[in-house]
């Protein structure tokens, strides 16, 4: 934490930290005091006289069925991204470890759509997948499937998990190859001289040794799709077709910006900092038990 | 090699290419867009191979200010704001960091720890959740459509504080000894040695900052009202709903051509670098 050998106490750590301190005040404590001093709130809407509630504005949320139905959702979203995710960044990785020469090329041929920006990423995704025009939708016709993103709710979400699971690829195959790369080579020439094959090496050692860079990956996959998908989603569908994209971050940003309910929106931040601060903390133990390992 | 199978070895290459082709397709059919007409845009199916029309495509969308009857900021402006941010941002982060973690780890002063623990939390407080409050305290700090307004509240990271502290521990103390026998003071030793010392952990986090930056889209959506302010990200939003009418896909794709390429070429550049940083910063 601290360094054995440091300097005399001074005025000088305050206005080294006070640059940091002052915009954590501002825009970090002070916003979030805030959405907690609002969620226990009711405003109305005509006089602007507020009223306090207690918990009203969180008994509400979790009464109201479309509230519900949005938890669920981005539970099933972000369930769905972190999976289909890892799961093609584990093959890709498994077999870009294999390859000795040019593997470097292959690493860099895949990582960059990690620069692309979510609201590009869905602008993308809208192109290749518009009904009339669309190459992809135009693909699908061919085959017989009638793609229609704007009207089927079912078709909107399978679209935003593969557009958002799309942009998280190439950080997963990153912290995957590394992670089996960092597997000592003995380890597995060992088994190989033993017999096993490299399907069977891969279920019974690589696989089992990277698990916590597995879990880690889940976590960081989860809280993406929580947070960092409102680009794609706002781009791809806008939360519709009725609401069945709509998930946690974007319904904040709809009931604020749009509903100017102020008291819900705060009460729903609320929620989601807790959950963040649930993940996080999971995240942590999770790396301190890698420390050990 | 652990052992010879050309079959796997073949198969794993034919993988790898598949994989590559999958991750690049959308872009690739980004780029056939850009470079054909608008009347070619309109015709099912679309092309699959590029045009000649990528130039003209490409001057229109830098110089225009006229899409479809509306008015927007032409994309050598909304890329030079986009530029502003992304800098400042990448910038900012990585000086305030320098500095909270150079006092945390190198002086003992009351209040250390409850600092630390403020850093820390805003690690917890992405600006997403608290969208609203952090709208209201910007408005009222009258920071609307400015360069402040789309920074400042952006620049407080714990990750790269802790990243630098992580960075200084590792710093041997023998070298603070020296230097403080040699009668250098807390300032000269942060500038002479720590600094240059911390020089790839900067760069590194450089590349991850700056893209970080550059893709902003929600905050910049809500701060900026005027259309001189917009960044070249959130200017895509706007041509997809005008796009509902009347697709003009080939402006459409080369803007977001345009606008996705500075952050892949820092990426594809310093890709060293940035695959350090990204792993360390997630430490």
């Amino acid at each position: 934490m601290l360094k054995r050998v440091h300097f005399q106490p001074s005025v000088l750590p305050y206005l080294l930290v006070a640059p940091q301190i002052l915009v954590t005040l501002v825009f970090f404590l002070w916003p979030a005091g805030q959405a907690l001093y609002q969620s226990v709130l009711i405003e109305d809407a005509w006089t602007g006289n507020s009223e306090f509630v207690w918990f009203e504005n969180f008994q509400l949320l979790f009464e109201d069925t479309e509230y519900l139905s949005v938890f669920y959702r981005t539970g099933y979203f972000a369930g769905a991204v972190a999976l289909t995710a890892m799961f093609f960044s584990l093959i890709l990785a498994g077999f870009a470890d294999r390859i000795v020469k040019g593997s470097t090329i292959y690493r860099t041929l895949l990582i960059w759509p990690y620069a692309i920006a979510p609201v590009l990423a869905g602008a993308l995704f809208v192109f290749m997948f518009d009904p009339t025009l669309g190459i992809l939708a135009y693909g699908l016709k061919l085959i017989g499937i009638d793609w229609n993103h704007k009207l089927d709710g079912d078709q909107a979400m399978l679209l935003v998990v593969i557009a958002a699971a799309w942009k998280q690829i190439p950080y997963n195959f990153l912290f995957f190859l590394a992670a089996m790369q960092s597997i000592p080579k003995s380890v597995i020439e060992a088994a190989s001289i033993d017999g096993a094959g490299p399907i069977k090496r891969f279920w019974t050692i690589i696989f089992p040794l990277i698990s916590p860079t597995t879990f880690f990956l889940l976590v960081i996959n989860v809280v993406y799709a929580f947070f960092d998908t409102f680009g794609i989603i706002h781009a791809l569908t806008d939360g519709g077709p009725a609401n069945s994209t709509t998930v946690l971050v974007f319904k904040v940003f709809k009931d604020g910006f749009v509903g100017l309910d102020l008291g819900g929106s705060a009460a729903q931040s609320v929620i989601l900092m807790s959950l963040v601060i649930a993940l996080t903390v999971v995240q942590f133990r999770f790396v301190e038990r890698k420390v050990e390992y | 090699m652990i052992e010879r199978r050309p079959l796997l070895s073949f198969s794993s290459h034919v993988i790898m290419v598949i994989g590559i082709i999958a991750v690049a397709l959308p872009v690739w059919i980004t780029f056939v867009a850009a470079t054909h007409t608008t009347e070619r845009m309109l015709v099912s199916p679309l092309p699959l191979l590029p045009g000649t029309h990528f130039w003209e495509n490409l001057k229109m969308v830098l110089f225009t200010q006229e899409f479809l009857g509306t008015t927007r900021a032409p994309v050598w402006l909304s890329m030079t704001n986009s530029l502003i941010i992304a800098l400042s941002i990448a910038i900012g982060k990585i000086v305030i960091s320098l500095l909270s973690a150079f006092a945390i780890v190198y002086f003992r002063f009351p209040g250390r720890m409850l600092f630390f623990w403020m850093i820390f939390i805003t690690l917890m407080l992405p600006v997403e959740v608290r969208i609203l409050p952090t709208f209201e305290v910007v408005a009222n700090l009258g920071m609307l459509d400015s360069y402040w307004g789309l920074t400042i509240p952006l620049i407080a990271s714990a990750t790269a504080t802790f990243m630098f502290r992580q960075a200084f521990l590792t710093v041997p103390d023998e070298l603070l000894e020296a230097a403080r026998l040699d009668g250098a003071g807390p300032l000269k030793f942060f500038w002479d040695i720590l600094l240059p010392l911390s020089r790839t952990n900067i760069a590194a986090l450089f590349v991850i900052l700056f893209t970080f930056g550059w893709n902003q889209y929600l905050w910049p959506l809500l701060i900026t009202t005027k259309t001189e302010m917009h960044t070249v990200v959130m200017s895509i939003k706007q041509m997809l709903e005008v796009a509902e009418a009347v697709p003009q896909w080939n402006i459409i794709m080369m803007t977001s051509l345009v606008a996705m390429l500075p952050p892949i070429l820092v990426v594809v550049l310093m890709q060293r670098l940035f695959v350090k940083g990204l792993v360390e910063s997630e430490k």
